[in-house]
């Protein structure tokens, strides 16, 4: 096993790929010569040549539609949208086509895509570019939704994700991309894209979180064991669709939940994962479920972004109210 | 303009006249009326409740047949909604885009070996998926072109531009036809752009463009049949543009022509009928009679009607079904709903 950061480790996964199936191919702005802006891209285009790895016009709705025009030839493209914010210019390419091609030619069409793009705050990027916004895709049927938060689990879901055959938008968030290192084994291997993962035991609070706020949970967790509160970091992984069994499992443990997102609180994952758990575990809860989220705003500017973004204090917070319902 | 026949059918550009046999004009000829036929049955059928969503194609006949007679069996379509003929006559059964007017999902599975994407209700979307599948054709090494179809309102879309701008930046055998039939619904063509032609605007993504009568079918089919040689012998995509008309509303959802077309502007545009001038084409050369036309309309009809017997005996679609379909592999929370929706469905 090697140390890896989650950016090696996701360069890591589309060579694993690209090595392994032909079909595989990569393309975007800036990800072929250069290696795309956060290098993510490193090296790929010179192992394995311009044919497979390439630069494209900038444009992002032209980047979407020729994603599905290689999907029904036979190609399983992986798409790079360089911020997340540009996804608005491709949103009919992933919501309105991409998303419904099995659906509506009856399972005659696929679209095997990998759409991979940068989100998620606290690295002072301009706006449009750290914007969490997840929970517009998770709103579209037909499209999985998949966050990592570790080395490891970059590389087995991205590599799941290049294996599907139904559409997958991959999101990778900037603040751990070179924040943290972890182990990765250098095979290749694949994580069930529907399943959450266990991040921390314990059995007086369930949180639940993804991306980077699996990080502030797990070192509120920490703290909160200090005065003997054992909280559960649920790591959801994939957050369209959730693997509601796990959650309902652990709340029905521990009887209290906090549902953790970067994203602002109006709509969203958090909404619904809350709603959830008050309709499949009501009677096992002895608070209301809370949520832990940035304001409804637009994403601020940089000067704000550290107030605004949601923090481990924040979480140790609300646990502590819910805990003393 | 580019023009082989005249409004009387005379061919006044006798260079450019295409290679064609008497059987291939005839065949033309045949698709043209057949093709008028179902048109009309379909505005009729549409008008007793019996279709769903349907756009009226008379008058663009020339543009439809001839551009697709000009295409290889092997090649791919990428049609927008209006575009239903051209998937016909590339093996896509009649009954099926019946299906697809209705909006029943069986409508969507081309059958195997048909090249085609189903028809597309954005406008634009068809043309940036064009640039990847010709793209994938030229990956893929295939001696195939792509050919796709959008209208005047369709060449003001962003995805047109991208999508021309990609194929000409990746030199991929796309072929990209707008027809202009003069509307988008209400708005006319000359308040879409400034811009003289729309076949100019293949200037701008350095590929070549071409201005077409898209009333002569035999113009239609000679610079289609040109673009889709350029495209496979990898000299790049073409953009032509057929000037044609659409004798009936844009769908038959409410649209009402007459409030944004005079009686003499369709009159004027009838006197350059497709058909009309491809059958005094014909007639000269004694490759034509009323009663092989009246064959074909007969032909059409009971095809029709065969077609629309077998759409009444295809049962209704489930949500349970829907479910199914909406992936490869179901994920959890479709799994739950679908134990829902069959429990519902075998209790009714």
């Amino acid at each position: 096993m090697a140390e890896m950061t989650m950016i090696k480790a996701i360069t890591d996964a589309m060579r694993t790929e690209l090595k392994n199936n032909e079909d595989v191919l990569l393309f975007g702005e800036d990800v072929g010569y250069y290696g795309g802006v956060f290098r993510a891209t490193e090296g790929l285009q010179k192992e394995f040549g311009e044919d497979r790895v390439f630069d494209t016009p900038l444009a992002e709705s032209g980047i979407g539609g020729l994603a599905i025009g290689l999907g029904v030839t036979g190609f399983r493209p992986i798409m790079e949208i360089q911020f997340i914010g540009f996804m608005y210019e491709v949103m009919d390419g992933l919501a309105g086509q991409m998303s419904r091609m099995h659906y509506r030619t009856g399972g005659y069409y696929s679209s095997p895509i990998t759409v991979r793009a940068p989100f998620g705050g606290g690295v002072k990027t301009p706006e449009l570019h750290p914007d969490s916004l997840e929970g517009l895709m998770a709103q579209t049927p037909g499209i999985r939704v998949v966050v990592p938060s570790t080395p490891y689990d970059a590389k087995g879901l991205l590599i799941s994700s290049i294996r599907s055959d139904d559409p997958v938008f991959y999101l990778e968030h900037m603040k751990l991309y070179r924040s943290l290192k972890g182990e990765v084994p250098e095979e290749a291997y694949t994580i069930d894209l529907d399943k959450a993962d266990i991040k921390r035991e314990g059995d007086d609070i369930t949180f639940v979180a993804y991306g980077a706020m699996v990080h502030s949970a797990l070192k509120a967790a920490d703290q909160l064991s200090e005065e003997n509160i054992e909280a559960e970091v649920i790591d959801l992984r994939t957050v369209s669709p959730v693997d509601l069994d796990t959650i309902v499992e652990s709340v029905k443990k521990t009887n209290r939940a906090v549902v953790i997102q970067e994203a602002q609180r109006q709509a969203g994952v958090a909404a619904g994962i809350s709603a959830e758990i008050s309709e499949r575990a009501i009677l096992h809860l002895e608070a209301p479920v809370a949520r832990v989220t940035a304001p409804d705003t637009v994403y601020p500017f940089a000067s704000d972004e550290d107030v605004w973004l949601p923090d481990h204090n924040d979480i140790i917070e609300k646990a502590k109210a819910t805990i003393d319902f | 303009m580019f023009q082989i026949l005249d409004e009387d059918g005379k061919v006044v550009n006798e260079d450019a006249m295409p290679d064609l046999s008497d059987e291939q004009l005839q065949e033309i000829m045949y698709r043209m009326v057949y093709t008028r036929v179902l048109d009309q049955r379909a505005v009729s059928l549409g008008r007793q409740g019996r279709l769903g969503f349907y756009a009226p194609v008379a008058g663009q006949e020339a543009s439809m047949i001839g551009s697709h007679y000009a295409i290889d069996k092997e090649d791919w379509i990428a049609p927008g909604y209006r575009d239903i003929p051209q998937l016909l006559w590339h093996g896509y059964p009649l009954w099926q885009s019946y299906l697809f007017s209705k909006g029943h999902y069986k409508g969507g599975q081309m059958p195997e070996g048909v090249n085609a994407l189903i028809p597309q209700i954005i406008i634009g979307a068809q043309i940036v998926q064009t640039a990847g599948v010709a793209l994938g054709l030229k990956k893929k090494g295939k001696s195939q072109a792509v050919i796709t179809y959008t209208g005047d309102g369709g060449a003001s879309q962003g995805d047109f531009y991208e999508g021309l701008n990609f194929a000409g930046a990746f030199h991929v055998p796309a072929i990209f036809v707008v027809q202009n039939n003069q509307y988008a619904i209400s708005v006319p063509a000359d308040e879409q752009t400034a811009a003289e032609t729309i076949a100019q605007k293949a200037v701008a993504a350095g590929i070549e463009g071409i201005q077409v009568d898209g009333m002569d079918t035999l113009a239609v089919y000679a610079a289609t049949q040109k673009a889709r040689q350029n495209a496979v012998d990898g000299n790049g995509p073409t953009l032509i543009e057929t000037l044609c008309y659409r004798y009936g509303p844009h769908s038959l959802s409410g649209d009402d022509p007459t409030r944004y077309r005079t009686s003499e502007e369709d009159d004027e545009w009838e006197k350059r009928d497709p058909l009309v001038r491809f059958r005094k084409y014909l007639e000269s050369k004694d490759l034509w009679s009323e009663e092989k036309e009246n064959e074909i309309v007969d032909e059409a009809k009971a095809d029709v009607k065969a077609a629309m017997k077998e759409v009444e005996e295809t049962p209704r679609q489930k949500v349970s079904e829907l479910i199914e379909i909406m992936g490869n592999e179901l994920p959890n929370n479709l799994q739950e709903q679908l134990e829902e929706y069959r429990a519902k469905e075998s209790s009714e």
